[in-house]
């Protein structure tokens, strides 16, 4: 309220509008209405410690219910009534709900994340009294017997055995399968329909028999020895339809507009291809691609059957039985010797390692990249409403998804139509 | 004087002619790519071709009775795959039960719940638990799971053995020792495995459609008062519907061709039985896994034909899946 009256003015008793800076900043700092107050982050961890001491006291006093896994659930359940409790002294039945609700949903997600370590460090935690011996990664198992010591014998024949079957997989697989994907999403016409169904049927081919297949055939019919060949085969087999369906999702999230754009510039088909969608999806088929291996270097199905297992190494893939990881892990794990166990877990650690490399070098591809518009760090969001699927973080697990977005539905209906399709 | 342009009728003038044929590289190209698309055809379809042409000597040789036989007695050549199916199902359906629920939860906590700093984190960990391979969740279930799946299989039985499904014969859960080798290597321990397995799958599928929900719909269930679970429930659920049946059908899908976990933690038994805590049971990827070494060529294709039944089934429940996701709001692009 600033009104002065300026003398010499022929209008008298004239208001002037307050002035109002929108740039300033607020005389008070703004509360933060969203943030959890101090009382509730106490109620919060309080309610937890309380239900703590009480399922102590329920399983190791009062009731005969021993171990940990009791004592888990009776936390877990304890916690929820001290939840309900306490949100039903501040609220009424909807404050409680949705307490318990929160509840519910955050232990069963940090269940899934203890299920996961829990794996994880077992696995190393049984397996890594080999791991520092030289000699567990560059000695194979050939006239080691299940009980000799760790200096002795090693699973070089393994891993060698497991990369020569994936790549000689992915040499086959990769090709014809990111070649089918653009067929099917380039080419397209009634062809490329009638193969995009039979790859996504096959993709629930369970992988066991895949790997009866190639037996069947290859070795049975065809009368060639167990091979690490024949193994790749089925690897190959079994990794076709999952490849080429994942990549058939990526490219398919590739913006119409970018192939128009191209096709309008002048350039072939062809080009187009090589020079504009391929670019715009090698993140996400990089991805999808990684995440695929990882699964065929972790299948033991299809090696069991197929390869056979060797105790020495073996380079040449034609040459007679060939051992692979997974597959040397199952054997000396049926052995049941407690020696040959830890080795088992130790190749256990070893190939998780493999996989989590593979994982790791897929997520930095595909890691979006950090453009210089983007501010503030929230390079996550995206307009609502249009595919679901970015091109850069495409989420690889949907590869096998049924939810692939359906750029042909989007096509026919736009958006404001959605709502009246029944 | 000008004179107007007459056209000159000698010649024939006709509009250019357009012809969407590929010329040069493109033809070398769109024939190469038809060629690569018919070769994986042929791959993949003969595949299943040739599976289903396996199971036709196996229908005639042993008739109708091959899907009603329990026993698989090579010897005395009585196959049948009624048993190993029916034990698929319910090692399946055991996953399931455990694997749905946390899947649901975990991707509603990624989608909702988790602080916005963590999400992407959670999601990597998420794909990495469906990388890990299928052998260590076999190790985690053997070794880590099966002793104390025992006891809560014995405290299972005491108080709800009435249950058919919960029955173990030939145990008595108030005995002083229990014989915890009745409890062992049962199917619920194999499902316990496999539900690890089969969760990174459902829950990536549901967290996707969730994190599809018109944001706007949140926003004003939010605006009108609703707690967080309010909007969940009301908002985020029934627009993911669609999503949640089809992500736990796939992963039934993935949970029935399970084999190795399956064939590590179950000790083969060839019957029809509902006692799922009880020691034994059988699946047919892991009858495969089990047989094929000493298999003559009618067993084989006899194996043959149960991977094909297995192989329907799975194609079965994928598809519904998909027609399930793709006919519900969630699998359409939404309106903003």
């Amino acid at each position: 309220m600033t009104s002065t009256i300026e003398t010499g003015s022929s209008i008298a008793g004239q208001t002037f509008m307050p002035s109002y800076d929108e740039d300033a900043a607020p005389a008070v700092p703004r509360q933060s209405l969203g943030r959890t107050t101090i009382d509730e982050k106490f109620v919060r961890i309080g309610t937890w410690a309380s239900a703590f001491g009480l399922a102590w006291l329920l399983t190791q006093r009062l009731l005969p219910l021993p171990g940990l896994p009791w004592f888990l659930i009776m936390w877990f359940a304890a916690g929820l009534a001290v939840t309900a409790v306490t949100g039903l002294l501040t609220g009424g039945m909807i404050e409680v709900r949705d307490r318990v609700a929160g509840a519910v949903v955050t232990v069963g997600a940090m269940l899934v994340a203890g299920v996961l370590v829990s794996a994880l460090a077992f696995v190393v935690m049984r397996g890594w009294r080999p791991l520092p011996h030289l000699n567990f990664y560059i000695d194979d198992m050939a006239g080691v017997g299940p009980k000799d010591p760790f200096t002795d014998g090693g699973i070089l024949h393994a891993i060698v055995g497991s990369l020569i079957e994936i790549g000689i997989g992915v040499a086959i697989a990769l090709p014809l399968g990111i070649g089918t994907a653009i067929f099917m999403t380039e080419v397209g016409g009634a062809f490329a329909r009638v193969v995009r169904t039979v790859v996504e049927a096959m993709t629930a081919l369970p992988s066991i028999v895949a790997g009866l297949f190639i037996y069947t055939v290859f070795i049975v019919a065809l009368g060639y020895p167990r091979s690490g060949l024949a193994a790749s085969l089925a690897i190959a087999v079994m990794m076709l339809p999952i490849i080429a369906r994942a990549a058939d999702v990526v490219l398919r999230v590739v913006p119409g507009g970018l192939r128009e754009a191209s096709l309008a510039l002048g350039s072939s088909r062809w080009r187009t291809v090589w020079r504009v969608v391929l670019p715009t999806a090698r993140p996400g088929l990089a991805t999808a691609v990684i995440l695929g291996v990882a699964r065929g270097v972790g299948e033991t199905s299809p090696v069991l059957l197929t390869s056979g297992a060797a105790t020495f190494l073996v380079t040449n893939p034609t040459d007679g039985v060939m051992n692979s990881l997974p597959l040397y892990i199952y054997t000396t794990v049926r052995s049941g010797e407690p020696v040959a166990i830890t080795r088992a877990f130790a190749a256990a650690t070893v190939l998780l390692a493999i996989v989590l490399i593979l994982f790791i070098t897929a997520r930095l591809l595909a890691r979006p990249k950090r453009t210089k518009r983007s501010r503030s760090g929230r390079r996550f969001t995206q307009a609502p409403g249009l595919v679901g699927t970015n091109v850069v973080n495409a989420d690889p697990l949907t590869e096998m998804g049924p939810v692939a977005p359906r750029d042909d539905l989007a096509e026919l209906y736009p958006p404001a139509l959605n709502e009246e399709i029944p | 004087m000008t004179t107007l342009p007459v056209p000159d009728a000698s010649t024939d003038v006709r509009p250019r002619k357009i012809s969407r044929k590929a010329t040069g590289a493109d033809a070398v190209f769109v024939y190469s790519a038809r060629a690569v698309g018919a070769t994986v055809l042929v791959i993949t379809g003969g595949v299943g071709l040739f599976l289903g042409w396996q199971g036709y000597p196996t229908l005639k040789h042993y008739g109708l009775g091959f899907f009603t036989e329990v026993s698989w007695q090579p010897d005395a050549d009585i196959l049948g795959i009624a048993g190993v199916l029916s034990g698929t199902i319910e090692v399946a359906l055991v996953a399931m039960t455990i694997a749905f629920p946390l899947a649901l939860l975990t991707a509603l906590y990624i989608s909702e719940y988790a602080p916005a700093q963590i999400k992407a984190t959670l999601v990597s960990l998420v794909d990495l638990m469906a990388a890990v391979p299928s052998i260590v969740w076999g190790l985690w279930g053997f070794f880590l799971i099966m002793p104390h799946a025992a006891y809560f299989a014995i405290w299972l039985q005491r108080y709800f053995g009435w249950i058919p499904i919960f029955d173990v014969k030939g145990a008595d859960p108030n005995a002083a020792v229990p014989d915890l080798s009745r409890y062992a290597a049962s199917m619920f321990c194999a499902g316990i495995a496999v539900a690890m397995m089969v969760l990174p799958m459902s829950c990536a599928v549901m967290r996707q459609v969730f994190s599809q929900t018109p944001e706007g719909e949140k926003e004003a269930a939010l605006a009108l008062g609703a707690t967080k679970w309010g909007m969940v429930r009301s908002v985020v659920l029934p627009f993911g519907r669609g999503g949640i049946i089809g992500g736990a059908m796939l992963g039934l899908g993935r949970a029935l061709g399970e084999t190795i976990a399956v064939l590590l933690i179950l000790s083969p038994s060839f019957e029809i039985k509902p006692r799922i805590l009880e020691v034994g049971g059988n699946t047919v990827s892991s009858l495969i896994a089990g047989r094929f070494g000493d298999a003559s060529k009618t067993q084989l294709s006899a194996l043959l034909a149960a991977g094909f039944v297995l192989f329907l089934l799975t194609l079965l429940v994928n598809t519904l899946a998909a027609v399930i996701v793709n006919r519900s709001r969630s699998g359409a692009g939404t309106d903003a």
